[in-house]
């Protein structure tokens, strides 16, 4: 059950019907059962992954705690009686115990994830090394089911069990509240991944049905379903048609493809966070943002910093901190300035962490050397920009353009660019066509071949070229007032009774007339359902 | 004290790290130089900066990044 299915839209008139209909004490719980029943529909088997995943939390959660009160109570009960030593000696070996508790825990998890999503690109990867060194021998790929959303309900789990470990969240005591943090049916398919801090307590306080709460919800889930269903399920028919043909389409197609796929990406994952925050707001839940108008950054540092935020600072925080800051990496930082000097010795710890983090990154999102690839040049380009800073830096000192109009468009046409290209790793076959793509952009760019033919050939029809033309300028226009003046929802509900009306009667006539639902059209799955 | 700021001016000279109370919040310093920061605290105090310390409102401004030093220092 896809958020675009017919079936999907009838699960959440019920829902929603009974969320507000019910005794509120039962709210939260209606709303767990509510989110096994949509995963039970996607899969009866997938039932029991999430199941474990979250007795497994549960039960390691409740040690944790377990042994942070006795820590506490010991502290208290021998004050003033024993040693600052003692009392050191005696913290470091509940802190053991506590480490040793996360790492089963997070072996546990993490090893369903591994097994499920990563056997079979392990067996083609040891295939491809017998087959090179001439052996006759081939391993059998396994048939494993991939459980909907693993990634994320994973990754949203052990960020929990991190924050309990480390003393930033507590322990939740009902196992079916927690059930429901990692279970929450609008945000288990593509996230956000959020944090059991930012989100439980809306999950399970009582909600009263406010008009206003439920009209913003309504207003952001029609958003998102113009951007998926206008925009991004017609534009992926040229996407395709560029990608999956690339003997056809060569040279300025490939930046077509490029440019296209950006778009696609765009507003079928920003899209559907939208349909997730607003469904969540429609019961009153406030789910965290994931995107703050990602194609307005200036640099990747900052795009990184603006797309797909949730899952960027869960690197930061449980991967790229730890390993940075851990002993060792502090003892091998001392001694690479001793042996390499100052400058690049402190440089050191930020690329070997950020290397694990983008390594990591690349493969969360799929069992394929483009991810890994797709990883590794997000890495690469932020350790070269980091290294060109005084370069830059001497650049804005000697030339006055900072502050400009015309150089602030520069850096974000730049950086839409760069994001694009690298994207590449994620559209072609495998990494070496993306890589003689890339040069295929350039050696056969020919201008005349970039004709109405050519482009009414990839499966649009003119009207529908311009109907993406007419929605990019109203997403940018949309994204232009949200960068300067702040909620265009705001903006909206403020401008007398009638407007919220008409607009959203516009919209969701947009959404009806031109979905693309007709023939030719496949209703297509979001592209980070699949993660 | 002195110590520290020095760190911080060294990486940062255009911040003013005497009144800055927003490092993080107005995004003046990122996790590089967090990590870099942290880093050269191990080597001037000797001490380590968990990664569970690493939020905001140790790293806002310089005195709460020096009462954080004092306070793993003391334990």
């Amino acid at each position: 059950m896809l958020f675009t299915d017919y079936s999907f839209i009838g699960f959440l008139a019920v829902v929603f019907v009974l969320y507000y209909g019910l005794p509120k004490k039962c709210q939260w719980p209606f709303l767990l059962i509510a989110s096994y029943v949509f995963y039970f529909i996607a899969s009866p088997s997938y039932l029991i992954f999430i199941a474990a995943t979250t007795v497994s939390t549960y039960l390691v959660s409740l040690k944790l705690d377990g042994l942070e009160t006795a820590q506490k109570a010991y502290l208290a009960e021998h004050k003033g009686q024993i040693s600052r030593e003692e009392k050191k000696e005696y913290k470091a070996g509940i802190k053991a115990k506590k480490w040793k508790w996360l790492l089963v825990c997070l072996f546990f998890n993490l090893g369903i994830l591994a097994v499920l999503k990563y056997t079979n690109f392990t067996i083609a990867n040891i295939n491809g090394l017998l087959q090179a060194f001439h052996s006759d021998r081939q391993l059998s790929f396994l048939n494993l089911v991939l459980p909907m959303g693993i990634s994320f309900y994973t990754f949203q789990t052990m960020g929990y069990i991190i924050d309990v470990y480390r003393g930033t969240s507590k322990a939740e005591k009902n196992l079916f509240k927690l059930a429901l943090f990692v279970s929450f049916f609008p945000q288990l398919v593509q996230g956000p991944i959020s944090r059991f801090n930012d989100l439980a307590k809306s999950l399970f306080e009582v909600h009263y049905f406010d008009p206003k709460v439920v009209s913003y919800g309504l207003y952001r889930i029609l958003w998102g379903y113009f951007k998926k269903v206008v925009v991004a399920d017609r534009i992926l028919t040229a996407v395709n048609a560029i990608i999956q043909n690339p003997d056809t389409y060569q040279g300025g197609f490939v930046f077509v493809g490029m440019m296209f796929y950006a778009f696609e990406l765009y507003a079928d994952f920003t899209g559907g966070i939208d349909i997730t925050i607003g469904i969540a707001q429609t019961m009153g839940i406030t789910v965290t943002e994931n995107f703050r108008r990602p194609y307005f950054s200036k640099n990747i540092k900052e795009y990184w910093n603006r797309w797909h935020i949730t899952m960027g600072t869960w690197f930061t925080d449980y991967i790229f901190y730890p390993i940075s800051v851990c002993k060792p990496m502090l003892k091998f930082s001392k001694f690479s300035r001793n042996t390499f000097g100052e400058k690049i010795g402190k440089r050191v710890p930020v690329y070997l962490s950020s290397f694990v983090v983008w390594f990591t990154t690349g493969i969360w999102h799929g069992a394929s050397w483009n991810f890994i690839v797709w990883g590794l040049m997000n890495f690469v380009v932020i350790m070269i920009s980091e290294e060109l800073e005084p370069l830059y830096r001497k650049f804005h000192a000697r030339f006055d353009v900072k502050g400009k109009a015309w150089y602030g468009v520069f850096e974000i046409v730049r950086t839409i660019l760069l994001m694009s290209a690298i994207r590449m790793f994620d559209c072609y076959r495998d990494v070496p066509l993306t890589f003689r793509m890339y040069g295929n952009m350039f050696t056969h760019f020919d201008i005349r071949a970039l004709n109405a033919e050519a482009f009414l050939g990839l499966g649009l029809s003119g009207a529908d070229y311009l109907l993406l033309f007419v929605c990019l300028l109203i997403i940018l226009t949309v994204s232009i007032v949200q960068e300067r003046k702040g909620s265009v929802r705001d903006i909206i509900f403020t401008s007398g009774a009638a407007w919220k009306y008409v607009v959203f009667g516009v919209l969701m006539l947009i959404v009806i007339v031109f979905g693309a639902y007709g023939i030719g059209y496949d209703q297509s799955q979001f592209i980070y359902n699949q993660f | 004290m002195e110590a520290l700021m020095e760190i911080l001016e060294n990486l940062h000279p255009e911040i003013d790290f005497n009144t800055c109370e927003t490092l993080i919040d107005d995004n003046l310093i990122d996790s590089f130089d967090i990590v870099t920061i942290i880093s050269e605290i191990n080597e001037e105090y000797d001490v380590v900066i968990p990664a569970e310390e690493i939020v905001p409102d140790n790293f806002n401004s310089a005195k709460a990044l020096y009462a954080l030093i004092q306070r793993l220092e003391d334990e």
